[in-house]
């Protein structure tokens, strides 16, 4: 079974694949090699590959392994919320709050663990609820009102980051947290969320595993279960998913409260390893999750797309960011040099894929 | 008692019981050390009240939300219009064009006086003419040194961002860095870059700067990571607020490199990190200080025909520096957010 699949709207039926199958003659003279090209991640990860062959030369530090070790630390923290923006988007819908819910959920741990004098835990799983039930509010909307989700997340969008500030003001006098790192379970709390660990000389930090880990979670959910077709399904076609006994409201729900989910680790990882937060931050950080998405063959549209795809692209965003600083580059031009990268790196995808189908 | 309220107790008779058992458990979960138990009371500077009849005051800047500079600068304001009897009306927005629509909803408001900041002077060149116009006296803080008497502003409040570039400069000498990172948290920002380009006037060894995405603070601690690992020869990283600073001594350590940090800025986690050695120095224009004599100066004029530095010379707030030598007297008010 290949990484990524089309939308099925036939549930019921696994979708047919690999050999054993009746050729009709229009499939079978093509080889592997040109069949694999074909598939959009591996594009994306020949995009990555490049992008990382261009910068081993182009900067030297890149061949450390710290280096590296520092590439993947940003990599996995766009990735780990790339990966359920990820499914969002193959189940058709978009989540442009995602970015400030990590800071949301950063701040209602923080600011509940603080006020109440609690163990960091009692804050950890309040975020959790929070975040969980701003996915749920999110989803439901969507569902409910039928609206675009670009726009019902729009308004997400808009009411949590005047909410970080107010709240935040409002309880704290500040516009940052209190500093908890000297209360009970933070030292806990940092082991899980933002521990780091020795390969090699090399210190890794936690993140990567999760990301790795996840990627993997999220891969065998689309490919092998049923909630994965359904995913597909409703991404596809709304209607005859629906048709078929998709729980078209109970999978869309259930995928904004993934990327809830997602929102509720970034922001505890931040937390565990800055010990405050800042109001206003995470504006912006839901384009960069949505792009890593793209990049990883996810399609705008909804219906297609890939977990481990979005590995690669945000893989690719890290390796540009901070490769372009690794090569000592003049950093007036930095978003710039950002930019014509990845439009590259998406071009050299795009080339792949259309050489590969191209009879 | 009727049978509906009979009923909607027993409904909330399992509520109320998980609530209580939640209360319960949560009770067991109290953190013996640190949080809000531990942090002591904590009064702003507050006087009397002046018996002057109210007037009403806009403080229009260019804040980014949730900066915590600029609330320093806000509290400093808010403490000025409380003791001078003063209704102060506070907004703010990054962009030029819709700051000077929020000075000119001021004037619209009838204010007797506005405080401004000028980030980007030439864009509210028309607004002011018009406040005064308007017969509206307006004073300037913060940023904008350079320009306020040029466009016409009473008094100005505030640290020349270039002139405590240079003497961070020259304290980087004294201190024997050779080559030194300045971080730029926000691309384009007029005052950053004067920072920068004031500690390279002065300082002798070698300045490269480094642009971090200051709305991610991952992102802007692998960054600075990436640039000490790329330069391994740097010894000094300047950040250019506070919380950049705090985040720069964990990239230091994640790339192994012996690097000190230094920053512009001050906020309650800097002053204790310059206690304990981490950071070595900050940086301060006394934002407070600037927030607070805004609001005053206008009082005085309305009331008393004051100008304070004499209407010809801008009143500096910075820079002052704040090291392990006098930061206990500094740190008691940054706790509570006034420093």
């Amino acid at each position: 079974m290949g990484m990524t699949q089309h939308a099925e709207p036939a549930v019921t039926t696994p979708p047919a694949s690999g050999p054993g199958r009746v050729k009709d003659g229009r499939t079978s003279e093509r080889p592997l090699a040109l069949r694999l090209l074909a598939r959009p991640d591996v594009g994306v990860f020949l995009g990555a590959v490049a992008v990382w062959v261009f910068f081993l030369i182009a900067a030297p530090p890149v061949r450390e392994g710290s280096a590296m070790a520092t590439i993947l630390y940003q990599s996995s923290t766009i990735g780990i919320m790339a990966l359920p923006v990820a499914l969002l988007m193959i189940g058709g819908e978009f989540d442009l709050s995602s970015g400030v819910a990590v800071i949301t959920s950063a701040l209602t741990a923080s600011m509940t663990a603080f006020q109440l004098t609690m163990n960091v835990w009692v804050g950890v799983f309040a975020a959790l609820v929070v975040s969980l039930a701003v996915g749920f509010f999110n989803g439901w909307m969507v569902v409910k009102t039928g609206l675009p989700s670009f726009l019902v997340t729009l308004g997400s969008f808009l009411i949590l980051q005047g909410a970080n500030l107010a709240v935040t003001k409002l309880v704290t006098d500040n516009v940052a947290t209190d500093d908890i790192s000297d209360m009970d379970g933070f030292a806990q709390a940092k082991k899980v969320f933002a521990s780091s660990f020795e390969v090699g000389g090399v210190q890794l930090k936690i993140t990567i595993v999760y990301w790795l880990v996840f990627a993997a979670l999220a891969t065998w959910v689309l490919l092998r279960t049923k909630y994965g077709n359904w995913i597909f399904a409703v991404g596809g076609n709304k209607e005859s998913a629906r048709a078929v006994g998709v729980p078209v409201m109970f999978t869309k729900i259930s995928l904004f409260m993934l990327v809830g989910l997602g929102a509720w680790f970034v922001g505890m990882h931040n937390l565990f390893s800055f010990n405050t937060v800042q109001s206003g931050e995470g504006v912006g950080q839901e384009l960069i999750y949505i792009s890593a998405a793209v990049i990883g063959g996810c399609l705008l549209t909804g219906g297609a797309g890939s977990a481990i795809g979005p590995v690669f692209g945000a893989f690719m965003f890290g390796m540009v960011q901070q490769g372009i600083v690794f090569a000592n580059w003049n950093p007036d031009w930095f978003k710039a040099f950002l930019g014509v990268m990845l439009l590259g790196a998406v071009l050299i995808n795009l080339w792949v894929s259309r050489t590969a189908t191209r009879r | 008692m009727d049978r509906s309220s009979l009923s909607r107790s027993r409904r909330f008779a399992p509520a109320v019981a998980l609530a209580a058992a939640a209360a319960l458990t949560l009770a067991g979960c109290s953190s013996s050390s640190g949080g809000k138990k531990s942090e002591e009371s904590a009064d702003g500077a507050s006087a009397g009240k002046a018996t002057t009849p109210r007037m009403t005051i806009a403080l229009v800047t260019h804040q980014s939300p949730g900066d915590t500079f600029w609330d320093i600068v806000r509290k400093g304001a808010q403490a000025a219009a409380a003791k001078d009897n003063v209704d102060l009306i506070y907004s703010a927005d990054p962009s030029a064009a819709n700051q000077a629509t929020l000075v000119q909803n001021a004037i619209d408001k009838k204010v007797d006086g506005i405080a401004i900041t000028l980030a980007k002077p030439d864009a509210l060149k028309d607004v002011i003419s018009k406040a005064k116009a308007a017969g509206i006296p307006v004073v300037g803080l913060n940023s904008g040194v350079s320009d306020w008497q040029k466009l016409g502003l009473m008094e100005f409040f505030g640290q020349d961002e270039s002139v405590a570039g240079e003497a961070l400069g020259k304290r980087l000498n004294e201190a024997g860095a050779k080559n030194a990172v300045c971080v730029i948290q926000e691309q384009g920002n007029i005052g950053l870059t004067q920072r920068c380009a004031g500690v390279k006037k002065t300082f002798t060894g070698k300045l490269q700067t480094l642009n971090v995405n200051g709305t991610d603070m991952p992102s802007v601690k692998s960054t600075i990571t990436a640039k000490l690992t790329q330069d391994k020869s740097i010894d000094y990283v300047v950040t250019l607020g506070a919380p950049f600073a705090l985040t720069a001594v964990q990239s230091a350590s994640d790339a192994g490199s012996k690097a000190k940090i230094a920053t512009f800025d001050l906020n309650k986690d800097l002053t204790g990190a310059i206690s304990k050695g981490t950071i070595e120095f900050a940086v301060d224009q006394q934002p407070y200080l600037q927030g607070y004599l805004a609001i005053d100066s206008l009082w005085l004029y309305k009331n008393n025909g004051n100008y304070m530095g004499g209407g010809e010379q801008p009143v500096l707030t910075g820079p002052a520096f704040v090291d392990k030598t006098n930061v206990e007297a500094v740190a008691k008010y940054a706790a509570k957010g006034t420093r």
